[in-house]
């Protein structure tokens, strides 16, 4: 059994899919930074074991 | 729905995520970066790099959305316009809801994540900044009153203030002064634009000066918001923002935007057409060169005098 060829439509749409994923993708990264720094104070070693800037 | 439903209209809405960007108006979005910026780094204390860039980016966001309610609301102006009417809502790219939702939603998302980052003075201070641009100015006062671009100029002048409440936590005499700046530069640099745009203002019925009380009076105007604004600028050059860079700047191009507006006072209608408005376009790209000379000048002394090779004036 063969795929059927995506409908122009889908072809069209993937490009605005790709800038929404790369967007989301971003506001994770943005929102992981941000917790860092607001725990250490840009430690991310220390973020990641936990590590509060007053331990 | 089926292949045959399938029609050209549904081709025409089916927008690209370049269209969306263009929503949020990229080109005002840059000034907005760069005052708030400049606001950013001319508070007198420190902030986490990566902090400040997320405040910058939730002005960035917020300026943003401000663009796309606006366009949004006027899109019946924009359609009528020719320097508007490729915007992403009158060349059918977009629809009118898709604006409005993307542009409440960015609202939201960029107040609530500058609170989270900095502070709720500059989240609040950027929430009065969306609200007055569009509640104000766009839907209230643009249609109504010939000052209309003296009151959105302040919407415009919010950027610096943002930029200094995210991190000191307040306004203060400084940042008041950056919002000046820019509130008394506005009204020049967009009469100077309505001057040669005319045909656009008229058939869209918006009471632009130079549509209301005529084009003599509009030349008054310039000159005498930029009288006002050389004044304004000195005084700055002596304030906690001057240093010396700022003083040059101030001295050169305040120099040339004043011959440029008395210029402009002197010509006639005859004198302008005949040229195709050269004095006018001149001073309209002298202004935008006015305001990012300025400001990065402030930026430049202020870190100059953090690294202690000078002191304010």
């Amino acid at each position: 059994m063969s795929f059927r060829p995506d409908h122009e439509l889908h072809t069209r749409r993937f490009g605005r899919n790709v800038g929404l994923g790369i967007v989301l993708a971003a506001f994770v990264a943005l929102i992981f930074g941000l917790t860092v720094v607001k725990i250490t104070e840009g430690d991310v070693s220390r973020a990641i074991s936990g590590a509060t800037k007053n331990e | 729905m089926t292949a045959a439903s399938f029609t050209t209209s549904d081709v025409r809405a089916d927008a690209q995520f370049r269209d969306f960007y263009d929503l949020l108006k990229p080109r005002v979005m840059r000034l907005v970066v760069f005052t708030g910026f400049v606001g950013l780094l001319a508070a007198p204390t420190p902030i986490h790099p990566y902090v400040a860039f997320v405040a910058i980016l939730c002005i960035a966001i917020g300026g943003g959305a401000a663009g796309a309610l606006n366009m949004w609301w006027e899109s019946d102006l924009d359609s009528i316009m020719s320097r508007t009417s490729s915007r992403p809502i009158p060349s059918g790219k977009i629809t009118s809801e898709e604006a409005r939702g993307l542009g409440f939603a960015l609202s939201g998302f960029s107040v609530l994540m500058l609170g989270l980052a900095t502070n709720w003075v500059a989240a609040s201070l950027l929430a009065f900044t969306i609200f007055f641009y569009v509640a104000i100015y766009t839907m209230w006062l643009k249609r109504l009153t010939p000052q209309n671009i003296v009151i959105g100029g302040a919407a415009g002048a919010f950027p610096p203030i943002v930029g200094w409440a995210a991190v000191t936590g307040g306004v203060s005499f400084e940042s008041m002064l950056m919002f000046a700046l820019i509130f008394m530069w506005t009204p020049p640099h967009f009469w100077a634009l309505a001057l040669f745009t005319r045909s656009d203002y008229d058939n869209a019925a918006v009471p632009m000066l130079t549509v209301s009380r005529g084009r003599k009076v509009t030349r008054k105007y310039i000159l005498a918001y930029t009288l006002l604004l050389t004044l304004l600028v000195f005084a700055m050059s002596f304030s906690n923002l001057g240093g010396l860079i700022f003083l040059v700047t101030a001295l050169t191009f305040n120099l040339l935007f004043l011959k440029g507006a008395f210029e402009i006072w002197q010509r006639s209608e005859k004198d302008s057409e005949r040229d195709n408005f050269l004095v006018e376009r001149k001073f309209f790209k002298l202004s935008l060169s006015y305001l990012f000379a300025h400001f990065a000048a402030i930026a430049v002394d202020t870190t100059l005098m953090m690294f202690g090779v000078w002191s304010a004036l």
